[in-house]
């Protein structure tokens, strides 16, 4: 099943199983939304359960928040990354705070979907990782799942969880398939996955990098190297305990994200496992990622992506240690 | 302990309590647009109401106003009883004197900051008379007046600006939302909820209040498209008090600003808002109609702010006394107690036993606000998320190793 169809099956089934849950957003109903990931939800269960909003990013999320303070769960889209700061606001000041300033009296049960990243040759303010911006704000939890199986699970997760869940969707592995299984038992949303078991070095990513990470192990065992891959899932909180497993035994870290690496998720779990790890390292922990500059034209997105190579001369240059 | 632990550690458990300091007139219109029959599911609202000029029943001289354009709005009060009558000016009376009491305390360094509703309590007082316990209020920071209508015990109020809370409630109590600082926000979580209502098939309704200065704001404008769009049952109260700290409304609109219900497709009325009897008739014509599923509404209550936008500002800067002047031959205190003494209404006892009622409430919050402890060190990591989040977990577990190392330190 495909990362898109995934989360169609994961809607459908909230939808299904909770009256409570509202799909909103611009464009999720008859079309489906602008990838299609919300298809056919509107004609199995209405305008009611399946709202076409105007064209309101703040007004989508701050009236979201007020049907949470009515007892819904709502689950917006937000059509892509760039276009998420009109809602910032709200979702900063009123969304992760709600709950705290009400000491603890209400919850804020609201899931917003963002598709994110790059690598579809968009035009600008379509191909951006802000992750780092929403994990940074307290009472605000980050996810992005990378393959069908997680994207199912963790809208599950996201969907009944008390708090708000910014749920990062790889646009780029909208289309990648993978076996689902809806009878399965996951794990915790915020638990981190060993994607391959390595001796060497451990590469750190989530969503969109972790295929990438894959395959720059697959890369690296054609030269004797054994790679570690790890999928974080979660980007608030990180799961820094399993992290910090695989670097105790590999003593080598590189993470990888296609957001800018200054001040990017990189950074925090560069500087956490350096604290956690200090004397188990042989090399300073290396980052992978996007440059400080506005996402570039898509004509020369390759440049500014991390691609294999990058990421095998981080790997190089962390073994030269 | 060493020395070097010695001169740390006392330096910053001096415990400074930082409460901070920051801190057209147009003809009247056809008395029938507006209340025709509609359905939720109508989109052509009718975007007038009865009357579009300045709705007042009672002038400041204390004069009933028997206009027959505003006949459609005054039946809502038609049955009013001089019992009804000396609750709201009892309401008025107490909510001012909790007010000066609040400011007193911050001016005395108990409170952080104060926002005053000085002058603007027949615009809360109208309106929060007009709600029905099932409708849900969503105030801004200034709606003391309106929380006392809702059963809000108004030492409650305090919390956030005695720097105890970030607001303190539970919203649910007395279907009193939270305050809310940033500008406007809380006009979109008042649509969605009215949303809500609907979709629940429930009749009652949701108002949210701001001020002219949030009109300007993007959240507003959205709101009211969200509402007019999905004829969600929310009535927009804004209470023009001709202020935003120091901008005033030409500043903010170039159009009175009840007219701007009628470009998103809903009615918008202009009430004389140091009018407490006009005020309750409007909202209750708002709040009905919102019931019956005639969808939004927009109030401007034209009143005034008589003090400081908050305790922070200085409003000598930028507006003369003259004006104030000529706002307090209006206030709405003195305009209902005018009405009730003619009418004979109420009586010298009556007013004794506000007076008596109003200083023991002064006394009260005195007594609560400076009894008011403050919150338990650890309530920082408290609340933050309703699930639990790793992050948390780990910084509490430092933050209790680090307070215990001050015992380990004296030798406790």
């Amino acid at each position: 099943m495909a990362l898109a169809k995934a989360i169609n099956e994961s809607l459908r089934r909230a939808l299904e199983s909770d009256p409570k849950v509202l799909i909103m957003g611009e464009d999720v109903g008859k079309l489906g939304g602008v990838f299609r990931v919300t298809d056919g939800l509107q004609k199995d269960f209405g305008e009611d359960r399946v709202i076409d909003t105007p064209l309101a990013e703040s007004g989508i999320v701050g009236t979201a928040i007020g049907l949470a303070l009515r007892g819904y769960r709502p689950v917006v889209e937000i059509q892509f990354d760039g276009f998420v700061f009109p809602a910032y606001d709200q979702i900063v000041t009123q969304l992760a705070k709600m709950h705290a300033r009400s000491l603890g009296k209400v919850k804020m049960p609201v899931v917003i979907r963002i598709p994110y990243g790059g690598g579809i040759g968009a035009v600008e303010h379509h191909s951006e990782s802000p992750e780092a911006l929403f994990a940074h704000v307290a009472g605000l939890k980050v996810v992005s799942p990378s393959n069908s199986a997680d994207a199912y699970w963790m809208m599950q997760q996201a969907i009944q969880s008390d708090d708000p869940v910014i749920y990062f969707e790889p646009k780029r592995r909208y289309w990648d398939k993978a076996e689902v299984d809806p009878e399965a038992i996951p794990g915790p949303l915020h638990a981190a996955r060993v994607v391959r078991e390595g001796t060497d070095l451990t590469l750190a990513a989530y969503g969109p990098m972790v295929k990438l990470c894959q395959e720059a192990a697959d890369a690296a065992a054609e030269e004797g190297r054994s790679l570690e891959v790890l999928d974080l899932r979660s980007i608030s909180p990180v799961d820094f305990d399993t992290v910090q497993a695989s670097v105790e035994k590999t003593r080598r870290l590189v993470v990888v994200h296609e957001a800018p690496v200054f001040l990017g998720s990189g950074a925090e779990i560069a500087a956490r496992i350096t604290e956690r790890c200090f004397y188990h390292l042989e090399a300073p922990v290396l980052r992978v990622g996007g440059y400080h500059a506005p996402y570039p034209p898509a004509r020369i997105e390759e440049d500014y992506l991390p691609d294999l190579d990058r990421v095998l001369d981080a790997v190089d240059r962390s073994l030269a240690y | 302990m060493t020395e070097s632990t010695a001169a740390r550690k006392p330096r910053r458990s001096a415990g400074s309590k930082a409460t901070g300091t920051t801190g057209t007139k147009a003809g009247a219109a056809a008395a029938k647009a507006g209340t025709a029959g509609a359905k939720r599911t109508t989109r052509t609202a009718a975007t007038k109401g009865p009357a579009t000029e300045l709705v007042q029943l009672l002038t400041p001289e204390g004069e009933r106003v028997e206009t027959a354009a505003y006949a459609e709005y005054a039946q809502y009060v038609a049955g009013i009883t001089p019992d009804e009558l000396r609750g709201l000016y009892r309401d008025m009376v107490l909510t001012r004197r909790f007010d000066a009491e609040a400011t007193a305390l911050q001016r005395q360094g108990e409170l952080g900051l104060w926002a005053s509703l000085l002058g603007q309590e027949a615009a809360q007082i109208g309106s929060g008379r007009a709600t029905r316990e099932d409708d849900y209020v969503f105030p801004t920071y200034r709606e003391h007046g309106v929380a006392w209508c809702r059963g809000v015990d108004p030492t409650n109020l305090l919390g956030m600006f005695r720097g105890v809370n970030n607001g303190g409630w539970d919203p649910n109590s007395n279907n009193f939302h939270l305050y809310t600082i940033v500008i406007g926000s809380q006009a979109l979580h008042a649509t969605g909820y009215a949303m809500g209502i609907t979709k629940d098939g429930a009749d009652s309704a949701v108002i949210a209040y701001f001020g002219d200065g949030a009109s300007s704001q993007g959240d507003v404008s959205e709101a009211f498209n969200f509402a007019a769009v999905y004829n969600a049952p929310v009535v927009f109260f804004c209470q023009n008090n001709q202020w935003a700290i120091s901008e005033s409304n030409e500043k903010q609109t170039r159009v009175p600003l009840y007219q701007r219900a009628q470009g998103f497709g809903f009615p918008g009325v202009r009430v004389d808002g140091n009018d407490a009897l006009a005020v309750l008739a409007v909202t209750r014509w708002a709040l009905e109609r919102a019931r019956r599923g005639e969808g939004p509404a927009l109030i401007e209550a034209y009143t005034y702010r008589m003090g400081a936008h908050t305790t922070s500002d200085d409003p000598s800067r930028y507006r003369h006394d003259d004006e104030r002047v000529a706002w307090e031959a209006k206030d709405p205190i003195l305009r209902l107690r005018r009405f009730l003494e003619s009418a004979h209404h109420a009586d010298e006892g009556f007013f004794g036993e506000l007076e008596a009622e109003s200083e023991a409430l002064g006394k009260r919050v005195r007594e609560v606000v400076r009894a008011m402890p403050d919150p338990d060190r650890f309530a920082i990591f408290e609340n933050v998320y309703a699930d639990g989040h790793a992050l948390v977990d780990e910084e509490r577990a430092q933050f209790a190793a680090y307070q215990a190392s001050f015992a380990e330190a004296e030798g406790v």
